[in-house]
């Protein structure tokens, strides 16, 4: 059974990239109820930004150490720049509008971005190394892993934590949770609703970016990685339920864990096993594992 | 009671693409037939939108059409163009009966999420096995027509073109006298109020089902004319889900006003792509995505609600 030691730590890191790129797609879900495709696009954005602001910063000559604050900057700026840019100049025209509609606005928003990434950072490819071998490997047993995917797994706990917290323990998590269960109500009380959109669609936007900035040194930055992630986030989210942050947690782990699996003992199985997963639960609980179901409206 | 153009409308738009095989350039006479063949992929999305279901995943069935005739070709080396559409649709056909009973279930994003997911099930077992040809697929030679086999040359056979067209009206025909019937306008009594539609005593779920069918069939059909035309089939181009979303691009952009639009939009759409690849490459998402946005914003009901609306005027 040496197989366990990396199948645990593989499964686990590729489930915390997962939910780092997921959480932000539920969260916005689960507020607006937009199923937002320009996810895909803040991600790889996020990526492009933060490798090649690591790789201008190295070539420079600053220590590598500095590195992990331009990843999280990256993905801040991005983040807020996107995620007003999206929300203020495009979304809020649109709230009211059919759910299917919406879903073909940021559609159209997803394939614009994927065309101005191609002209702002080219079409080449970026590797940003340097912030992913730096802290070296540790020792399990006699197989040795990256301290990076170590790193990885704390932030997705950290953020994962964040937001569940910022959710269940604040004041604006409370008046989120009062437009999530009735937005017009909670607009008649005096929340500003307005005002929570912006401020939900910014930070799911950072967190896709984040995705993005910290998945950059472990893979090659190249045009159409928003194009995959997308879908795979979409299993995630939905292996979970719809608008839920538990669930996007356990939707990472299920696909993360499916996929290495698959990778160790059935290669031709890789793709067919995340998206059987997804068809699985839509079957037989559309509303994701830990979804709330919708009372049917006449 | 209005008068209904579609028909002779349609007649007359087939004999002139007949004609024009006599008079357009190669390149152009390529470009009608595989717009045509797109056409016939949004015409069944059409007929899910009248009901008000969007398939994010109409390229399982369009993938499904392409790989059967394919590997029919190339495992049991038919090559009669009859024989394999048949194949085609009636494996597309078979599995929408199958898949029918769980997607009748579903409406809007999760109709939309689940016919994604399905679609992406398929490209992962192709890409991923090598019987199935990974992520090469397979060549698809020229067609035979019973046992006639047309000369090889350059330019596209005038029998595959004109077959194309005749199989394309033949659809547009069929699916617009299923549109005016009683099912087909249920359709949009279910994109209404589907409890309503219920309570006057039609089952809302087998109404579905056949509309299901009925698009995949059209999808699958699409895809063997399609792979004939190329002549090579990969999971790429044919089943992911970036190709289900031109589809539906084509689809919002024609709208679902005449059975006549998807063809009429899908021409459209090769012609801007051919150019747009060709001038201006880096732009061409992007097109897409600001055209998108423009329709859906101004022109809800697609291009052709411009025809309707000079109507109205006049």
């Amino acid at each position: 059974m040496s197989d366990i030691a990396p199948i645990l730590v593989d499964g686990t890191t590729y489930a915390s990239y997962l939910f780092l790129v997921a959480v932000g797609l539920t969260l916005i879900y689960g507020v607006m109820n937009i199923l937002n495709v320009a996810h895909g696009s803040l991600y790889s954005l996020g990526a492009f930004t933060s490798a090649w602001a690591v790789g201008e910063y190295v070539n420079a000559g600053y220590p590598v150490v500095g590195t992990y604050v331009l990843l999280l900057l990256a993905a801040i700026v991005v983040g807020l720049v996107m995620g007003l840019v999206l929300e203020r100049g495009l979304l809020q025209w649109m709230y009211g509008r059919d759910e299917i509609v919406i879903v073909l606005v940021t559609f159209s928003a997803f394939l614009i971005l994927e065309d101005i990434t191609k002209l702002v950072f080219g079409a080449q490819s970026y590797m940003p190394w340097q912030p992913h071998d730096l802290p070296g490997f540790v020792d399990i047993g006699d197989i040795s892993f990256f301290v990076y995917d170590f790193g990885l797994m704390g932030l997705a706990v950290v953020v994962g934590m964040a937001v569940w917290f910022g959710l269940n323990r604040t004041r604006p998590g409370k008046l989120l949770h009062a437009v999530i269960f009735d937005r017009e109500i909670a607009r008649a009380l005096g929340i500003n609703v307005t005002r929570i959109f912006t401020v939900t669609f910014v930070v799911g936007a950072v967190l896709g970016a984040l995705g993005g900035a910290v998945a950059a040194p472990m893979i090659s930055v190249v045009p159409g990685i928003g194009v995959e992630i997308i879908v795979l986030a979409f299993a995630v989210v939905v292996i979970g339920g719809l608008g839920s942050i538990e669930g996007a947690a356990l939707g990472a782990l299920f696909v993360g864990f499916g996929r290495v699996l698959a990778v160790m003992y059935m290669p031709e199985l890789e793709l067919f096993i995340v998206y059987g997963v997804m068809a699985l639960v839509l079957i037989l609980r559309p509303q994701g594992l830990f979804g709330r179901v919708e009372a049917r409206k006449i | 009671m209005k008068r209904d153009f579609t028909i002779p409308g349609m007649t007359v738009a087939l004999l002139m693409l007949l004609a024009g095989y006599l008079v357009l350039p190669g390149w152009a006479i390529n470009m009608v037939a595989l717009s045509l063949a797109t056409g016939l992929v949004v015409l069944g999305l059409m007929v899910q939108m009248r009901a008000g279901l969007v398939s994010f995943g109409q390229a399982l069935y369009y993938g499904i059409g392409a790989y059967a005739a394919a590997m029919s070709y190339t495992f049991m080396g038919i090559s009669d163009i009859f024989l394999l559409a048949i194949i085609g649709v009636a494996a597309s056909g078979a599995i929408a009966f199958v898949l029918g009973f769980l997607m009748s279930r579903y409406r809007a994003i999760f109709f939309a999420m689940l016919s994604m997911a399905l679609s992406m099930i398929l490209f992962g077992l192709l890409v991923n096995s090598a019987e199935l040809g990974s992520t090469d697929g397979f060549s698809v030679g020229r067609p035979s027509y019973f046992t006639y086999q047309p000369g090889s040359g350059k330019r596209l056979t005038f029998e595959l073109y004109g077959l194309i067209c005749l199989f394309s009206f033949l659809c547009a025909f069929a699916a617009h006298r299923y549109l005016s019937s009683t099912m087909g306008y249920i359709g949009e009594a279910i994109r209404e109020n589907e409890v309503r539609v219920e309570y006057l005593g039609i089952s809302v779920r087998r109404a579905i089902h056949i509309k299901y069918m009925l698009a995949a069939m059209l999808s699958g059909l699409g895809g063997v004319l399609t792979a004939l035309l190329i002549g090579h089939v990969t999971p790429e181009d044919f089943v992911y889900w970036t190709k289900s979303g031109e589809f539906v691009f084509v689809a919002i952009l024609s709208g679902t006003g005449s059975v006549a639009a998807p063809f009429v939009g899908a021409l459209i759409f090769e012609l801007v792509r051919t150019y747009a690849l060709q001038y201006a490459p880096d732009f061409w998402q992007m097109l897409l995505g600001g055209t998108l946005l423009l329709v859906i914003l101004f022109l809800p009901g697609g291009l052709w609600s411009i025809f309707r609306l000079r109507k109205e005027r006049s």
